[in-house]
């Protein structure tokens, strides 16, 4: 009993701790000390304590690992710090901070400013830590559902809202389905290999066939639980209808870090015990990817809510990233981490400022709303014209370097007809990306109010423009430590 | 100075547009002469290029190479020799010329107006520079933005329509391209392994006949849409309609010159068994017949004076490609001049135009006529762009035209049969526009009191009307300039050539003297 719970273990897991910790806190903290509106705000500093305490030890750890040249597995193999863990980790940790500068304004605009909304952000955080840290899958799928819970949650925070809760139902229902499947995957592989721990359960498979009925229906649950998290087609119903219903602020936070986390236990799962079994579930992706690919441009042709617009936008960024997986090569993964962490800089920055644009008494989330910006806000023109065109995948921004490894990987593997494929996407998403372009630069604005700035929202869009233009300007560092994180 | 720097010259306008942005844009002037100041210096720095470059050297010139991003084997590797530096030096000049014919046409949004010229200067003299593949792609993508802006705020009635037609199209073909250049890297890794970009390691590769075939469509795809090659046209005669005058001089002279110069110093070199294979040398010199041809019967038939002058690049254009896959040293020679020719005669005619658009406010023919009783300065400098275009012997035209079909006679003379009728044609189309715009009576009233040439549309003129002559008259240096890489090239495509009885291996300036 003396291994219950050592020091190893404890260092291991302590940013999760923190983030659970510093969360429930601030439930009390809201309830003792922030009694009245006014003084939320306060939570906010909060919220950043906490996230730099995690910052903290996840630097340590990654002292301790030497950049992640070597990994520290704790809990019996439940939970291991690696180049993989700290990149996503790391990526989810500023994602955080951002969400959290991006929150306190529209919150209060909607007039739903509580306190719980930033133990919520913490106790999702959380559970991410685990999906990226995680290598047993009881713990994983704990952390899966303490993020996918409190998002349940945050989805329909305005709770006068009509399409805040129906976004929140939509979500529940289709969600509890999907880790139903999951569940499903999961017994199965428990039943191949008699055990949860990721490296047992890949052992037992590497010596059954592919195509033997019980792995395969283990992986068509498995990816199909897996698909709907990453909201890849065609599990992607919920995506529009959450995405647009959500606060916009829970919307990126949503779109981003729910998205990499997920992303992270994909590759964990398709890459650990699934790695034997390529064969079986290369189609399947294939076929998800480029029906993704399909369905999220052109669907997102016809949208006029941006939110909306962006959700099929996700759908098929999804879509590239599994080709990257499909690719399967070195390129090919180190292109799925570059593209996860271009992802997340360019469309954090797009919800932006599509929350700037939220105004008492205007939505501002249509693409007509940002008509004449360049008038009102040059400063907000510029920025979303770099990150419509990252998101397009226009040198010189962080989108060319994401859609450029992808297509390597491809041509090197030689799926030529996928890499025509992904190229030609790309000319029928600008299409719809240079239709908020021109909504903001040639037309003429409809109302004049004030956009609503604030000094975490001004801070937030510097991070998110600095990394959407520097990795595309120079992108040397961060491919390299993308390349230090593939998992090994 | 002493060797001009390359990285000056690409990044005068990105520095010039930094100071921009600190401008105020209420001091409308202010911008405008600052602009222009920058247009100026980046003409001033490219000029010790042409006055060092060594025509003796064949190979690179001025070459400056850095890592960039070392993991992908992608360098900032830039340098010139002949073929670039011509189209460099029509870039820096067009830069000066299109800054200038925008003093009074533009008036709105000054700042990000002139921001979007400096910042697609940049872009093109990045095209040309670039010895790095993938340099070369970001820059020859960087050139989409500002462009799409030129024509989608500023331009005409259906300016949206034609901003993002052109870009669709354009990118379309680029990302197919960039499967091709990646192919290329693969088979460089795969065969040296060493992985790279830079286009000199390139070449080195030897690759079988189907698989050059395979890239050089993907190149094809990209560069033939940018040419315009028929029939991927259909996205200029929008663009350049739509554009405003400078963005219309800015896309004819120059990047209309980015796809031609990807055959030359992409396609040929690189893939040299696929550009001398019969089928595709037949397929593109059809296409540029086909080109000539329909450019210049379709110029024939427009009643508006601006899309009359961007069909007739179609034209012009695709006497360029059939110069270069003549794969003749006449032909290729010829194809590069052929290139600046059409940048100084339809940058000339674009601003002809610009010049009765910003008196009248439309393009329509019909509503002109008989202007050379009230503009007759305006109507010598048109007769002048109008001559230089239609190949008139001691203009510059003449002298491009001439070569390649020098050129294309020798690779087939039934080419030169067929494309002949296009000279004809060209010649037609340009002069009953000038009889229908300028000859015979004043029809229309508002017409009867236009102001003619002012001192600075004079000066807009003067650089292209100078270089035009001296072009025409005194060709000599440029086929100097040119010989060398033109060789280099010609011998990578057809080994052997020069050591060949030579059935056509006729001296090339003294023809022209």
């Amino acid at each position: 009993m003396s291994q219950f719970y050592t020091a190893n273990d404890h260092f291991v897991l302590l940013p999760g701790l923190l983030l659970a910790f510093f969360g429930c806190a601030i439930l009390l903290l809201d309830f003792f000390l922030y009694k009245e509106p006014g003084q939320k705000r306060n939570l906010v500093y909060w919220v950043l304590l906490a996230l730099g305490f995690e910052g903290y030890a996840l630097y340590n750890q990654c002292m301790a690992t030497d950049a992640g040249a070597r990994a520290i597995s704790a809990f019996h193999g439940a939970l291991v710090i690696d180049g993989f863990s700290h990149f996503f980790n790391v990526l989810l940790l500023v994602t955080a901070v951002v969400v959290t500068l991006i929150s306190y304004k529209y919150l209060e605009i909607e007039d739903e400013h509580h306190g719980e909304y930033y133990g919520l952000i913490l106790l999702a955080q959380s559970g991410m830590f685990f999906l990226a840290s995680g290598t047993e899958l009881v713990t994983m799928f704990i952390g899966l559902e303490l993020m996918a819970v409190t998002f349940y949650v945050l989805v329909g925070f305005l709770r006068t809202d009509k399409r805040s809760n129906e976004a929140a139902m939509k979500y529940l229902i289709l969600g509890a389905f999907s880790s139903g499947f999951l569940l499903y995957g999961f017994s199965i592989f428990y039943g191949l290999s008699g055990s949860t721990r990721l490296t047992d359960i890949a052992a037992a498979l590497a010596t059954r066939d592919p195509w033997d009925p019980m792995v395969f229906l283990a992986i068509a649950t498995v990816s199909v639980g897996l698909l709907f998290k990453i909201s890849a087609a065609p599990f992607h119903m919920w995506a529009p209808d959450t995405y647009e219903g959500a606060p916009t602020c829970v919307t990126a936070f949503l779109a981003v870090g729910s998205k990499a986390a997920s992303f992270a236990f994909l590759l964990r799962i398709f890459l650990g015990p699934l790695a034997h079994s390529r064969e079986a579930w290369e189609p399947i992706l294939i076929w998800a990817a480029v029906l993704s690919l399909t369905v999220g441009n052109l669907a997102a042709l016809s949208q006029t809510n941006i939110k909306r617009l962006l959700a099929y936008s996700s759908v098929s960024h999804a879509g590239y990233i599994l080709l990257g997986l499909v690719a399967g090569n070195e390129t090919g993964l180190k292109g799925v981490l570059v593209y996860i962490l271009v992802y997340t800089f360019m469309n954090l920055g797009t919800f932006l400022v599509v929350i700037v644009l939220r105004r008492k008494g205007i939505i501002g989330e249509n693409i007509d709303d940002l008509a004449g910006l360049m008038q009102k806000s040059p400063v907000a023109a510029i920025v979303m014209l770099i990150f419509m065109l990252s998101l397009s995948g226009i040198p010189p921004t962080a989108g060319f370097i994401g859609k450029y490894y992808i297509f390597q990987a491809l041509i090197e593997t030689q799926h030529y007809y996928l890499a025509a494929a992904g190229a030609l996407y790309v000319a029928v998403a600008v299409y719809y990306y240079f239709g908020i372009i021109k909504s903001m630069f040639t037309a003429e604005p409809t109302e004049s109010a004030p956009l609503s700035w604030s000094l975490g929202m001004r801070l937030a869009l510097a991070i998110a423009f600095v990394f959407t233009l520097g990795i595309g300007i120079y992108p040397e560092p961060f491919l390299q430590l993308a390349g230090q994180s593939l998992l090994r | 100075m002493n060797t001009p720097s390359l990285s000056l010259i690409l990044f005068t306008p990105i520095i010039g547009l930094i100071v921009m942005l600190f401008l105020p844009a209420s001091q409308k002037t202010l911008v405008k002469v600052w602009a222009n100041i920058v247009a100026m210096a980046g003409f001033l720095v490219s000029l010790p290029l042409a006055m060092q470059f060594d025509k003796s050297n064949g190979g690179m010139q001025f070459v400056e190479s850095w890592d960039w991003i070392p993991s992908l084997g992608v360098k900032y590797n830039i340098g010139v020799d002949g073929i670039s530096l011509l189209l460099v030096m029509l870039a820096t000049v067009t830069g000066v010329v299109a800054t200038l014919s925008s003093w009074s046409a533009v008036d709105d949004r000054l700042k990000s107006y002139y921001s979007m010229l400096l910042l697609l200067q940049t872009g093109m003299i990045g095209v040309f520079l670039a010895l790095d593949f993938f340099l070369f792609y970001v820059f020859w993508e960087l050139v989409l933005v500002p462009m799409y802006f030129l024509i989608g705020v500023w331009g005409g009635p259906k300016r949206l329509y034609a901003a993002i037609k052109f870009f669709l199209y354009t990118l379309a073909g680029s990302v197919l391209m960039l499967l091709g250049i990646l192919t290329l890297y693969f088979q460089h890794g795969a065969q040296f392994g060493v992985y790279t970009f830079e286009i000199a390691e390139l070449m080195k590769l030897d690759l079988p006949l189907y698989l050059q075939q395979l890239i050089f469509w993907s190149f094809f795809i990209g560069f033939a849409i940018k040419v315009p090659m028929f029939p991927f046209h259909t996205w200029l005669p929008d663009a350049h309609t739509e554009a405003p005058t400078a963005g219309s001089v800015i896309l004819a002279a120059v990047l209309l010159k980015m796809g031609t110069y990807g055959f030359i110093r992409f396609s040929l070199p690189l893939l040299p068994k696929a550009s001398a294979d019969q089928t595709i040398v037949q397929i593109i010199a059809a296409l540029s017949i086909i080109g000539i041809l329909y450019g210049a019967l379709v110029s024939l038939m427009q009643q508006d004076w601006k899309k009359l002058v961007a069909y007739s690049s179609v034209s012009h254009l695709g006497f360029c490609t059939l110069g270069i896959f003549s794969l003749t040293p006449n032909g290729i020679a010829g194809s590069v001049i052929q290139q600046l020719n059409h940048g100084i005669s339809t940058g000339m005619l674009f601003l002809v135009v610009g010049v009765a658009y910003e008196r009248r406010h439309t393009r329509e023919i019909k509503e002109y006529g008989g202007l050379a009783h009230v503009m007759p300065n305006f109507a010598k400098v048109f007769c002048f762009a109008v001559l230089s275009s239609a190949a008139m012997p001691l203009l510059n035209g003449f002298v491009g035209e001439f070569t390649i079909l020098q050129g294309a006679y020798e690779a087939n003379p039934i080419w030169v049969a067929f494309a002949v009728p296009g000279v004809v044609f060209g010649a037609a189309y340009l002069l009953w526009l000038y009889q229908r715009t300028m000859l015979g009576q004043i029809t229309v009233s508002s017409n009867l009191h236009l102001p003619d040439l002012k001192i600075r549309e004079w000066l807009v003129f003067a650089p292209f009307i100078a270089w035009a002559l001296w072009i025409g008259i005194y060709p000599k240096p440029y086929f100097e300039v040119l010989e060398k890489p033109v060789a280099k090239i010609v011998e990578r495509v057809k080994p052997g050539y020069y050591n060949a009885p030579p059935p056509a291996a006729a001296p090339k300036a003294e023809a022209h003297q």
